[in-house]
């Protein structure tokens, strides 16, 4: 085992495909970036807020006010600076540290892919994307070289694999196989979608897509990997993502999957792709390979293959801690989040939240709108750590006002899947009393019914 | 392999299929699907339209009763204007909740219907003369509530009342601000109704796109809106006291005219009830709307009846509401319980069209990147 193992550590392929994979997510970042301002969303979401939820432990993450804009336009340089490989290992950092901490400010933004995103800056840190085709080994030709270690290519096609593969386990649930949900309620909205409209209304459709994106989740790393079927795999790649961005809106992550996905191709093909880049940009290509080292890329420094292996081993664990819970996870959401659970409900709530008066019983009712977006309370109403900290939230603000004795009740109702919505959050239980904390929260109501599988 | 290989068959057999329906397509035959823009043109020509066509014939009354009364104050002009006044205002609940188009852009429910009404500052444009009520910060100084302030309010008795308009030293000025709320409204009401019947109503049912800007989005999250923050809050909530310690009765609707806030409540209750039922304003039939919208979603997902539930809770809330004093004051210092248990019932269907009827309706509330997590 340990022999072939470190036969396999040793083990060189050409640095084209990470050359290819760097150059591409720098460039869409630096898209999602600029996009990401274009619409307004770093003031809508950053700054027009009284209140930002935050991650538990991260509290200390805040939006800058109007230097927000700042982390963006530093995001957005450190993206251009990977992408023409230029002091890559401090822009990449930068790249990571400036993104993570964006994502960090608000959890009402939580997306998987912001997540991914964050993944694969990390390990890109750690990874020689700079090795070729990049301004460092154009500027110092002693940095640069045509092969690197295979693991490094590798353990993108592994965090891909993870993710499309954790993607379709968490598909094989009943809600998802045997009733079409949330499909039935996603699809026939897109009513107004020029050729697919009509067909969308089909039940058999909703099934359709069901099963075919569990399918294509479980496999397609597979067909990715397996020479004969990758041209076709790469092809169900491009229909699949394309066709998820006509129907939802989930933004620039289909690119940024279809993108990553050609790092399963031979050398061949990234040489192309570089060829093609080096016309445009009038660059000899034939001369950038002549410059580059024979030799494969060495790691000076041993901490390298430890830190990926426990980001690797952290990735493994992390989506299956929900098992730690007993109850029903789409409707207590313990463990739900970094665990690639991409489109699997549609959940609704309303909260409605009453500050007493513990002594004289005094009560009364907040309106939401006075602390929260229209967003914020959206996401805020049905997910049980969002309303313990908002609960917290107001209990501080009313305290500071001056009310005494304060206790904070929620009224909540919540609606999964299209179950009709039901009670969500003990409404005797006082929130200020209860805490955040990796432990079962206890003050969820049960759920009532039960979704069967992983 | 072999039965890997089965799948991606049949995946990409689904996408072919998908993607080759256009040919068997006939737009004209929508049989498979709910047409959107009838819902909306039952909407805009049997409901909204309508409806504003009313309400604008009763604030063009209004502002002729208003006249009549200012050039001739007697007791019986005053009560003619207040019958007409009160005509128009049960008019008003059933187009409040249309907060879109040109009514969104005048903010037309802030121009017409901000209560309590802000007495000082009334009196403070009557002693100056000078006031824009085009101004945001001028909104609870006119509308309905100012008006009832102005003939209501004034004094205790009506002969007390009619002498602001003939011996008041500054009778000109109570005149003059009289006739400018009335004839605001109905300057209001015309410039809505007008948008509606030149051209905005063919934007607003050709606007049948899934998205957060389409119609039935932007509709369906006005509407909801208006019934959880107007009609339950407003009318009920803010004066039961539910958002305050304590009860908050000079916060009721109509508060000077005392006797009709009930009447405003089960108006609006009754105009929101019929609009999800898609009732033609002047007539009894049901078209197109939330309801049958709901009932087609509904035969895909073979879920709860819940355009029954929400319709049968409207009954229940309006029954509730039937149970209260004529004059939510006196309701108030009597039996609050009575409110609050009107507040609940009224409450049943935030959470029904809130949460379950947004969810099936699959109504965007924001434009921002989501994946459904």
């Amino acid at each position: 085992m340990f022999p072939t193992f470190s036969k396999y550590l040793n083990k060189s392929t050409s640095a084209a495909p990470l050359a290819v994979f760097r150059v591409f997510f720098g460039l869409m970042m630096l898209v999602s970036i600029i996009r990401f301002m274009l619409n307004g969303w770093v003031y809508k979401l950053y700054i027009e807020p009284k209140f930002f939820f935050s991650y538990y432990g991260f509290e200390w993450v805040q939006p800058l006010g109007d230097y927000t804009y700042l982390i963006f336009i530093i995001c957005g340089i450190a993206s251009l600076f990977v992408a023409l490989g230029y002091k890559y290992r401090l822009a990449i950092i930068v790249f990571f540290l400036s993104f993570t901490y964006i994502e960090l400010m608000d959890k009402t933004t939580y997306l998987n892919h912001y997540y991914f995103i964050s993944c694969v800056g990390f390990l890109m840190v750690f990874l020689p994307a700079n090795a070729f085709f990049s301004l460092d080994a154009y500027k110092n030709p002693s940095k640069a070289f045509l092969r690197i270690p295979r693991w490094t290519v590798d353990s993108i096609k592994f965090l891909l694999g993870l993710v499309y593969i954790h993607a379709g386990l968490a598909k094989l649930n009943s809600d998802w196989l045997f009733k079409a949900m949330p499909l039935k309620i996603w699809l026939p909205s897109k009513y107004d979608l020029p050729i697919l409209g009509d067909l969308l209304q089909q039940e058999w459709i909703h099934y359709a897509f069901s099963w075919s994106g569990a399918t294509y989740d479980l496999i397609i790393p597979f067909l990715l990997l397996y020479k004969p079927t990758r041209w076709f795999a790469f092809a169900l790649v491009v229909i699949f993502h394309v066709l998820t961005r006509v129907l939802f809106p989930i933004g620039m992550f289909p690119f940024i999957m279809i993108v990553s996905a050609l790092i399963f191709f031979d050398a061949g093909v990234h040489h192309r792709i570089l060829g093609f880049i080096s016309r445009i940009f009038r660059i000899n290509y034939s001369k950038v390979i002549s410059m580059a080292n024979e030799k494969s890329f060495r790691f000076k420094r041993n901490f390298t293959l430890p830190i990926v292996a426990i980001f690797f081993a952290v990735q493994l664990l992390l989506p299956w801690r929900y098992l730690l819970y007993p109850n029903e996870l789409f409707w207590t959401e313990e463990g739900f989040r970094f665990s690639w659970r991409v489109m699997l409900m549609e959940k609704a709530g309303y909260a409605q939240f009453t500050i007493k008066n513990t002594e004289t019983e005094e009560q009364f009712v907040v309106d939401n709108d006075d602390f929260l977006t229209s967003f914020q309370e959206k996401q805020m109403s049905f997910q049980p750590d969002f309303i313990l900290e908002y609960a917290h939230y107001l209990g501080n603000h009313f305290k500071k006002q001056g009310h005494e004795n304060v206790s904070v009740f929620v009224e909540s109702y919540v609606a999964l899947n299209g179950r009709l919505s039901q009670p969500f959050i003990d409404p005797k239980v006082d929130l200020l009393k209860k805490n955040e904390s990796f432990c079962r929260k206890d003050w969820i109501l049960p759920f009532n019914d039960e979704i069967k599988g992983l | 392999m072999k039965y890997l290989k089965l799948s991606t068959i049949v995946f990409s057999l689904a996408l072919i299929l998908a993607s080759c329906s256009n040919s068997s397509d006939n737009p004209e035959s929508a049989d498979d699907n709910f047409d959107r823009g009838a819902m909306l043109a039952n909407w805009a020509d049997n409901i909204i339209i309508p409806a504003y066509t009313s309400f604008n014939a009763k604030a063009a009354d209004l502002k002729t009763k208003t006249s009549e009364f200012s050039t001739n104050p007697t007791v019986e002009k005053l009560q003619e204007l207040r019958n007409t006044w009160e005509s128009a205002y049960v008019s008003f609940q059933h187009v409040s909740m249309f907060e879109i188009g040109k009514a969104e852009e005048l903010r037309f429910r802030n121009r017409v219907n901000i209560y309590p009404t802000d007495t000082a500052q009334i009196e403070g444009f009557i002693s100056t003369g000078e006031y824009n009520l085009d101004l945001p910060s001028t909104i609870d100084a006119q509308g309905f509530p100012a008006l009832d302030y102005m003939i209501n309010g004034l004094a205790t008795n009506d002969y007390e009342i009619i002498s602001f308009y003939t011996s008041h030293t500054n009778a000109e000025g109570y005149k003059n601000y009289v006739n400018t709320l009335a004839s605001t409204i109905s300057s209001l009401s015309a410039e809505v109704l007008t948008s509606w019947t030149a051209g905005y109503r063919d934007v607003f049912v050709s606007n049948t796109a899934s998205s957060a800007s389409g119609a039935v989005d932007k509709f369906t999250n006005a509407y909801i809106f208006y019934y959880e923050k107007s009609l339950r809050a407003g009318k009920i909530g803010i004066p039961a006291g539910v958002y305050s310690n304590g009860v908050l009765p000079e916060k009721v609707e109509a508060f000077y005219k005392e006797d009709i806030s009930k009447k405003l409540l089960l108006e609006s209750i009754t105009a929101t009830h019929n609009f999800f039922n898609g009732k033609k304003f002047d007539g009894n039939t049901n078209g197109p709307s939330f309801k049958t919208y709901l009932d087609y979603l509904n035969t895909i997902k073979n879920g709860e009846n819940l355009s029954a539930l929400i319709d049968g809770q409207f009954t229940v809330a309006h029954n509730k509401a039937n149970e209260l004093n004529p004059n939510f004051v006196e309701q108030i210092a009597t039996d609050n319980t009575k409110m609050l248990q009107t507040f609940d019932e009224l409450q049943r269907n935030v959470v029904l069209m809130k949460v379950d009827m947004v969810q099936a309706l699959n109504i965007s509330i924001n434009y921002v990147d989501a994946d459904g997590d």
